[in-house]
């Protein structure tokens, strides 16, 4: 426990001194927000769709989460260049405890970044329908589950590349998509074939649409099918992120 | 059982098809400096991470403190510390922080770790600088850092891959003049590998020399000098592995090196 611990504490540390990234990485969420929020406003309003920050933000939360959790998880790429692994990797404890550690650490900042894009959200006129304030735990929970998932699905994807080159490709073809694809930013009723099918086959789709069944009580699917999904594959990605990573050489 | 920390009989490890450590056997006495030279690519570092249960071998027998490596990977791993060829600092972090992190993967208890930081903090002048991120270090303090990480868990043994690379000389010195005395007072045994022959020279009781997978001789450096009759351990070096220059893939630590050359040559 106490290994797992350490590991969980770095990652905090690490993610509260970079005052930089922190600030950064909230840029985007706000950009989306402000400009699609209040871009695509008027048209989403009269398409009949009702409010659009009221639709977007339980996106973009998902989306902080999404990013920073996937970057936390890439991490162990950065920590191989410069050596740190190697500390953890020669040290008396098991590939296991190490991956756990550093998966709940990095799940655990990618939550309280969600926590701090869904603070912007209220800036910019998200209101909480159905449960009010009572909301908020179930979306941490959820928002947690989520970050899990993509630490996990990170860390799994650093243990297979050896250096920061396979980087660029990962977002192009991993990130971008799972987000551009997930019903964040339109929603799934009435979609082509094709779309609507890669949507459902997206994991963020499900996290993103709890959240709204949460947050503002409209969810596509069923909330509880949202969560169980989100749970089922995140038990699934942790479990495939700890066997490559215990088998990581160096 | 003899006096040998270290024993490795027959040592042989593949990497598809090609042999990195050829029939290697070697013994290295408790409480000995003990250096591994070698030109590149001539398996150094391939056997310091066979002893230190990063890579399992091909075949042989190996014995740290007594354990196996490949069996006994968690007794192995307390007994020795490492200071790895690349840097394995966390810059982020500060020294005290990466201090305590490796004393708490290593399962001390909070009063042991933090009386042992501070202990070898001192000892390697960090301990006003012990609040201070790595990232603000000098190559130096890092090096000394990396070596107090190394000892934190009482370790018997000390592995150290080219620890002195990249340092200047004063540095160099410096960090000897420390592992010199642990080695006494500590009864620590240094096992180390270094391309600065007259560092091995003037710091190793027992040397062996690798050429090819192969270990090709092993004594004192004046055992060496005199089988060779070379006045000093870096000729005897040169007479014994001839002086064809060694190619190698380029590691992440040659282009250090590399880069290193170009700034101060």
């Amino acid at each position: 426990m106490k290994v797992i611990y350490i590991l969980w504490l770095r990652q905090l540390k690490r993610y509260f001194r970079s005052k930089a990234r922190l600030v950064g990485s909230l840029g985007q969420p706000l950009l989306f927000l402000v400009a699609l929020g209040f871009g695509f406003g008027p048209i989403f309003q009269k398409a009949g769709g009702g409010n659009y920050i009221q639709f977007l933000a339980p996106g973009v939360v998902a989306m902080g989460i999404l990013f920073t959790g996937i970057f936390t998880g890439v991490d162990i790429i950065w920590d191989r260049q410069f050596g740190f692994l190697k500390e953890t990797l020669a040290a008396p404890v098991s590939r296991l405890q190490i991956m756990l550690g550093r998966t709940i650490g990095g799940a655990t900042v990618a939550t309280i970044q969600g926590i701090i894009v869904l603070l912007l959200t209220f800036a910019v006129g998200f209101r909480l329908d159905g449960m009010g304030f009572a909301s908020i735990v179930p979306a941490v929970l959820l928002m947690f589950v989520i970050a899990l998932l993509f630490t996990a699905l990170g860390t799994a994807i650093a243990s297979l590349l050896q250096d920061v080159q396979g980087f660029q490709l990962i977002m192009n073809f991993l990130v971008m998509p799972t987000f551009f694809l997930s019903g964040a930013l339109f929603p799934l009723e009435g979609l082509p074939r094709v779309i609507s099918d890669i949507a459902s086959a997206d994991p963020l789709t499900y996290g993103i649409d709890g959240l709204r069944g949460i947050l503002t009580n409209s969810a596509h699917f069923n909330m509880y099918t949202d969560v169980l999904v989100s749970l089922i594959v995140m038990v699934v990605l942790v479990a495939i992120g700890s066997y490559l990573f215990t088998k990581i050489e160096i | 059982m003899s006096d040998n920390i270290i024993e490795v009989r027959d040592l042989v490890k593949d990497f598809d098809g090609f042999r990195a450590v050829n029939d290697v056997s070697f013994t290295v006495p408790a409480r000995r400096i003990f250096s591994f030279l070698g030109p590149n690519g001539a398996g150094k570092t391939t056997s310091i991470k066979i002893l230190t249960t990063m890579l399992h071998p091909t075949s042989g027998v190996v014995r740290v403190n007594g354990f196996d490596p490949v069996t006994q990977q968690n007794e192995v791993r307390h007994s020795f510390g490492i200071v790895f060829q690349d840097p394995s600092l966390d810059d982020e972090l500060t020294a005290y922080e990466n201090m305590e992190f490796h004393g708490v993967l290593y399962g001390m208890d909070k009063a042991t770790r933090r009386a042992r930081i501070k202990e070898l903090l001192d000892f390697m002048e960090l301990w006003d600088r012990k609040d201070n991120l790595v990232k603000e270090f000098s190559g130096g303090m890092k090096r000394r850092l990396e070596i107090a990480r190394g000892l934190l868990h009482h370790p018997k043994i000390l592995f150290m891959d080219e620890p002195t690379l990249g340092l200047d000389p004063q540095t160099r010195n410096h960090i000897w003049g420390y592992i010199r005395n642990l080695n006494k007072t500590e009864g620590i045994t240094v096992f180390f590998t270094t391309h600065y022959i007259e560092e091995a020279e003037h710091v190793s009781d027992t040397v062996a020399i690798m050429d090819h997978g192969r270990i090709i001789t092993h004594g004192s450096p004046d055992e060496l000098k005199r089988q060779t009759g070379a006045s000093s351990l870096e000729e005897a070096f040169l007479k014994l592995t001839g002086s064809a220059i060694r190619e190698e893939e380029a590691s992440s630590t040659d282009r250090a090196r590399q880069r290193y050359h170009r700034m101060h040559h």
